[in-house]
């Protein structure tokens, strides 16, 4: 992974110097809350309903067994001994204390981790694929990229008082698996007809009150001009996004209002007066900076092995142990390199929050990368980990390793693997608690085999519109709605985060907390009923349309 | 006499920052509405002091395209200081006008933009009355250097370091 040089650190240890300041002097009274809120908030730092939450980057979601071990340590000595991982493949500890956090970043520091961007009206955390560098579909590894984007977005002088935050996502692979076209900037790495690396640009989408699928603005972005063209649309957007309603504040109603062929025509005409005045081309990306950044994402040395042997001894040990088989199902995934998986750690057992892990947890997950692995981890967007590069012999080691850990619920893309928010347990946004929606669905849905016979399932649970639980593009959402004082749920479906990305509809009425579970119920029994032969619940649902799910869901009780 | 901060040092402002609508103008140095400057640049050769324009965040840089080389003082407004219009201006400014006087940040800017707001071009700060700038200026210098081009800075830092 990324190592930083001399400047790296030295920003990052100077971001903590100035952050502490700032919150002395807040302390002492001389800023006020209203000054101090943006930057507490572009260092991570929210108040929430019951106490501030530290959001840390852990950038395009990769992270070092030491930097793991590091929050476990920090979630014992400031906190209360558990972290939660997001959506947007971040951490957060929930309990820090105002004070505290100068320190906190101090050590994450010491680490190569920090705070910076993780909230605010600025460019956050760029994200991508967990399975960068292994997965089989790849066009190129879009991690260093990612990284290249970490660089130029941090700390941007121009763009740190945005109308409202940005999110930027790359995707390196055929199948998307980094929701790419539901982010402010959504970067597509493609090749030309000469071979060469470019990007595909889009613009304007997200999830939130008004969720929107991104628009083509560039189809071929040659490489070294990256960075411009991202200095152009941010230009665009800062200068000319709304700033009187936060609710339209977003580039994607800036997109929608002008049109994203006009949007892109801006975004050209600001681009090419960058280029015009950049003669020497000096502010472009070098082939030699991007070879520096390359260098830091090598792929390890892969031993050559008998794959198809130790197939057949994997498959010996499935069939004598039917948990260790479905774990292998769900959890394990094939790599591009022969003899070697990624597996994913389930963070989803029933009867915890979806995302959140003991400091015990955390390092046995540094034990299971430091073991298995290169001493690498991967966060992911559905909140699980994944080890990669495990070689396939190893593969029940790891398993008895992982589950003596609660690591290895084997429910990875299961209606069991769901999406959710912290909800109004902790969230002061929130309308509805969504942490005890997603255990009451665990808990119903306890059979594995029935589980399984469900397959494919994304279901995705926010407790408000801001949807950081992604209800928009879950095959079933679930929305937390307030009425009159009571917690209330919409149903949504259809949803799809992959490249023919969908947004879902709402099926009707909202449904009491009490009547949720027996909603999703029959909602299964419909697809059941319903499906063919191999088919999955968004592909039936998308065949037989809403009607006889939404008949079931509401009939009258005879 | 107000103060501000002008590259890096306390300095006296001795210049009357006019709104709309402008009536009288006083003796000095004034700081005048873009939309008076664009109709009444021409009667104000007898003016003794000198004489700038101030943009609000809402207005475009582009207005002035053909008077920077004129305008000794250029100053954005900052009616809050999470506004962050004024970034992209004084980078306009800077880049594509190659203006050369002084971008002035005014309104409601705070200490802890001060390295951010150079960066962009600006070279005069006006805080807030209550604000000790000696204190307030060590932030122009935060941070020892940043990733990104700016108007202080052609080459990202991978190309002049790396």
């Amino acid at each position: 992974m990324y190592i930083y040089d001399q400047y790296d650190q030295k920003l990052v240890d100077e971001r903590v110097e100035q952050y502490r300041d700032q919150t002395q002097r807040y302390l002492d009274g001389k800023i006020s809350e209203e000054e101090f809120l943006p930057l507490r908030l572009q260092n991570g730092l929210y108040v929430q309903r019951l106490a501030p939450m530290l959001r840390v980057a852990v950038p395009y979601g990769l992270m070092s067994s030491t930097q793991v071990r590091k929050m476990a340590e920090i979630s014992r000595k400031f906190d209360k001994g558990y972290v939660h991982f997001t959506t947007r493949q971040n951490i957060q500890l929930n309990w820090p204390l105002l004070k505290d956090v100068p320190d906190i970043l101090a050590e994450l520091a010491s680490v190569q981790m920090h705070a910076i961007q993780t909230s605010g009206n600025c460019i956050r955390n760029t994200t991508t694929d967990q399975f960068a560098g292994v997965a089989a579909d790849e066009i190129e590894d879009p991690r260093p990229w990612c990284e290249i984007i970490r660089q130029w977005s941090t700390i941007h002088p121009e763009f740190a008082f945005l109308p409202r935050k940005f999110k930027i996502a790359v995707c390196g692979s055929e199948e998307d698996r980094a929701a790419f076209l539901l982010h402010d900037i959504g970067i597509q790495l493609v090749k030309n007809d000469a071979g060469e690396t470019g990007f595909h640009v889009f613009v304007g989408g997200g999830l939130g009150r008004t969720p929107v699928i991104a628009s083509s603005i560039k189809p071929f972005l040659p490489k070294q001009h990256l960075l411009t063209y991202l200095d152009a649309v941010l230009r665009v957007y800062n200068r000319y996004g709304n700033r009187n309603n936060k609710y339209k504040a977003r580039i994607k109603i800036l997109v929608k209002a002008w049109t994203p062929d006009v949007f892109a025509e801006r975004v050209e005409a600001e681009w090419a007066q960058i280029l015009a005045r950049d003669v020497d081309g000096v502010a472009q990306l070098t082939s030699g900076e991007v070879e520096r950044v390359k260098t830091f994402f090598p792929l390890p040395d892969y031993q050559s092995v008998d794959e198809a042997a130790m197939d057949a001894a994997l498959q010996a040990q499935a069939s004598d142990n039917v948990a260790f088989s479905r774990w292998l199902e769900r959890n394990v995934r094939n790599q591009k390199q022969p003899g070697y998986a990624a597996v994913t750690l389930s963070l989803k057992p029933a009867g915890v929050a979806p995302g959140d892990v003991t400091d015990r947890q955390l390092e046995s997950i540094a034990g299971l990368a430091d073991q298995f692995s290169n001493g690498e981890l991967r966060t992911t967007h559905n909140q699980n980990i994944v080890i990669a590069d495990v070689i396939k012999s190893q593969l029940f080691d790891f398993w008895q390793m992982a589950k003596a850990d609660g690591l290895a619920t084997p429910t990875i893309g299961t209606i069991n693997d769901m999406i959710c928010c912290p909800g109004g347990d902790y969230c002061s946004l929130a309308n509805a608690k969504s942490i005890p929606v997603a255990e009451a669905i665990q808990r119903k849905f306890e059979d594995l085999d029935y589980v399984y016979d469900l397959g494919d399932l994304e279901l995705n649970i926010s407790g408000c519109m801001n949807a950081c639980g992604h209800h928009h593009i879950g095959h079933i959402g679930i929305l937390g709605v307030d009425k009159k004082g009571e917690e209330w749920y919409q149903i949504q479906l259809g949803g799809s985060a992959n490249k023919n990305a969908a947004l879902a509809k709402v099926l009707g009425p909202s449904l009491s907390r009490n009547d949720v579970v027996e909603g999703i119920e029959k909602l299964l029994d419909v697809y059941v009923e319903n499906r063919l032969e191999g088919e999955a619940f968004l592909a039936t649902y998308q065949r037989i349309g809403a009607d006889k799910f939404k008949e079931r869901v509401y009939a009258k009780d005879a | 006499m107000q103060k501000m901060l002008s590259h890096g040092a306390v300095a006296e402002n001795n210049w009357t920052v006019l709104q709309m609508p402008v009536e009288t103008i006083p003796q000095g140095n004034i700081l005048l509405p873009l939309k008076y400057w664009l109709e009444h640049s021409a009667e104000l050769d007898q003016q003794a002091g000198l004489v700038g324009v101030w943009l609000e965040s809402d207005e475009e840089i582009e207005a002035l395209a053909d008077d920077v080389a004129q305008l000794p003082v250029i100053a954005l407004n900052f009616p809050k200081f999470v506004d962050g219009r004024g970034f992209s201006s004084a980078r306009l400014l800077r880049d594509r006008y190659d203006y050369q006087g002084e971008i002035r940040a005014i309104g409601n800017v705070i200490q802890d933009q001060l390295f951010m707001l150079q960066r962009c071009g600006f070279s005069q700060f006006c805080l807030a009355d209550e604000v000790d700038l000696e204190a307030a200026a060590k932030s122009l210098n935060d941070f020892s250097d940043g990733y990104q081009t700016g108007a202080d800075q052609a080459q990202p830092l991978f190309k002049r370091l790396r």
